[in-house]
């Protein structure tokens, strides 16, 4: 039987889980921000598929995305091979394969909140920053990005809690690397396992703890946002 | 200086097609009914509707033509949306400074306290678009407008949005506008009381071609166009509010010498004012009559003649003192009278409109 403290192990694996959803949230956010604002504002035919295939992530079993993420990034797929041929290490059991799993599954929760978001800040506001002498870039600045502060609230809220608590995903694509890819929620089914309920315990409570407090801050944040009249 | 415009533009089944050359001063009023396209026109002057050659020139800078097209951020237009378009997150001061600090300090010819001022700007400053009425917004949305110094001022019927109370709040901001900036204004309104009461220059439109561009009063009163057929079609007079009297009456004098009594009202003498006369409330005499409650009663000159629209009427147009209005009168007085044109009649005006 384990103690109720944390292990280094288990330690590590809140680091890891923390960094994971950190990193793959800011990347996310980088590669959402023009996609999605292309995706509010196009008229290509075309859109429904790309609107279709953003939310696979929402419908598939994780360990199927999972899967073909492991033959995809693995020594012998097709962009684990070309990462080989031009002298880096396949993605597969590596924390930059996780990040692009967690990526991929959260895309959904990010896409959707800042499509909706451009959608609404577009049209009217944005002819009226042009007649007021804004240029295209500074119009994205000074009206879309505070109009859509809600959009990229949840945005965040959602991709950063989706990615703390994934599994299926990581456990095909990362394997159970302590310290390197071994998550919390993975540590957490180990100690279940290992019939170590107690420092399962200890591990499940900090994760639901978190959770909360996130998801609380940003109620009470997004409640303050609505007074200011957005 | 002027504002030429030639346009065509084909969006679905409708076809914008005109060639305006628009006067370079005060205010041009774009009439028609909706779906005629007043609000394409004016948004392709701004740049916000794309088409391909053509050309738009403002006050000698090209805008558009076959090899140029600027984009909207670079013309100086100033754009007034017909609901409101405030920034929802920012207060009324940062919505007037949108646009004004975008632009180099020797380029702003409008002043910002001055607008404030104009525009009764000054108690609203820290309030949010929100919290203000329709009227207040709608003057905020004008004075963010200005503050950006445009070379042409496009409004898309800026009170069609408001309540009575509210456009009876922000008609007079807007001709002190017209009093007092030298900045040509074009005016999209399907209201004919609001454009006799603003307008300088008059662009008729119907289903995407220009019917008529002419002065106010030209286009008012022209026989061959729709307005001097419509039931409450009028001439606007310009005159000067020259004294009121003790038995509750103000004189209005017009050029020439001549006055106009109408009842009191509430403007300073020596303000310049528009009376609209409506079409049906001017009869005709041969001479001047006697035992008359009609206080109205002018020599005029009879320019025009052509049928009324109900076959039963005849409609004159009628110089008085330089300045024309109209008279519609049944056929059978028309025939009784013998009138023909270039006949000096009296017209006898029953009731004047100051709005």
């Amino acid at each position: 039987m384990g103690n109720s403290m944390l292990s280094p192990n288990d330690l590590q694996a809140l680091w890891v889980t923390f960094k994971l959803a950190l990193v793959s949230t800011a990347l996310l956010l980088v590669f959402c921000t023009p996609f999605a604002w292309w995706l509010a504002h196009t008229r290509w035919r075309g859109r429904v598929v790309i609107e279709a295939v953003i939310m696979l992530p929402l419908v598939l079993p994780p360990t199927v995305l999972g899967f073909y993420l492991l033959l995809l990034l693995g020594p012998n797929g097709w962009i684990g091979q070309t990462m080989e041929a031009v002298g880096f290490n396949h993605l597969a059991f590596t924390f930059s394969g996780l990040v692009i799993g967690s990526m991929l599954y959260s895309l959904p929760f990010v896409m959707q909140p800042l499509t909706a978001a451009f959608q609404a800040a577009g049209g009217r506001m944005l002819e009226v920053a042009a007649t007021l002498r804004a240029s295209p870039l500074e119009r994205f600045y000074s009206v879309v990005l505070p109009l859509s502060q809600r959009g990229f609230l949840t945005a965040i809220v959602l991709s950063f809690a989706h990615s703390l608590g994934e599994f299926g995903v990581i456990v095909m694509i990362g394997g159970n690397i302590p310290g390197s890819t071994q998550v919390a929620s993975i540590a957490i089914y180990n100690h279940v396992e290992a019939m170590d309920y107690a420092s399962a315990h200890t591990l499940a409570a900090i994760l639901v703890v978190l959770s909360f407090s996130l998801l609380l801050a940003v109620y009470a944040l997004n409640r303050k946002f609505k007074v200011v009249g957005i | 200086m002027s504002i030429i415009a030639d346009i065509i533009l084909e969006r679905g089944s409708f076809t914008l097609d005109v060639n305006l050359q628009l006067p370079g001063s005060g205010v041009t009023a774009l009439f028609g009914r909706s779906g005629c396209g007043k609000t394409t026109l004016l948004r392709a002057l701004a740049g916000l509707e794309r088409f391909n050659g053509g050309q738009i020139c403002v006050q000698g800078e090209i805008w558009q033509d076959n090899k140029h097209f600027l984009p909207v951020h670079l013309r100086a237009v100033g754009y007034v949306f017909q609901e409101s378009s405030l920034f929802p997150h920012l207060n009324v001061k940062h919505n007037l400074l949108y646009g004004f600090n975008r632009l180099d300090k020797s380029a702003r010819h409008i002043a910002f306290d001055d607008t404030v001022q104009l525009l009764g700007l000054d108690s609203l400053m820290h309030k949010f678009p929100a919290q203000l009425s329709g009227g207040q917004r709608q003057r905020v949305a004008i004075g963010r407008a200005l503050l950006t110094s445009p070379r042409l001022l496009l409004m898309d019927e800026p009170m069609a949005s408001l309540d009575l109370i509210s456009k009876a709040e922000i008609l007079p901001y807007i001709e002190t506008l017209h009093r007092n900036l030298a900045i040509p204004v074009i005016y999209v309104s399907h209201s004919i009381q609001e454009v006799c009461r603003l307008a300088d220059h008059m662009v008729l439109l119907e289903n995407g071609r220009v019917l008529a561009q002419d002065s106010l009063q030209a286009v008012l009163t022209r026989p061959d166009l729709p307005l001097a057929y419509h039931d409450n079609a009028a001439a606007v007079l310009c005159a000067t509010m020259l004294r009121h009297s003790a038995d509750h009456m103000s004189e209005l004098g017009l050029e020439g010498g001549q006055t106009l009594l109408i009842s009191r009202q509430n403007i300073m003498p020596g303000a310049q004012v528009r009376a609209r006369v409506l079409a049906r409330d001017v009869a005709i005499a041969l001479q001047v009559p006697q035992h008359i409650s009609v206080n109205n009663c002018l020599p005029a000159t009879i320019r025009d003649i052509s049928d009324d629209s109900h076959p039963g009427h005849v409609l004159l147009q009628l110089d008085l003192a330089g300045q024309t209005i109209l008279s519609r009168i049944s056929r059978r007085s028309f025939e009784r009278l013998t009138l023909a044109v270039g006949l000096k009649v009296f017209a006898l005006i029953k009731a004047i409109n100051l709005d």
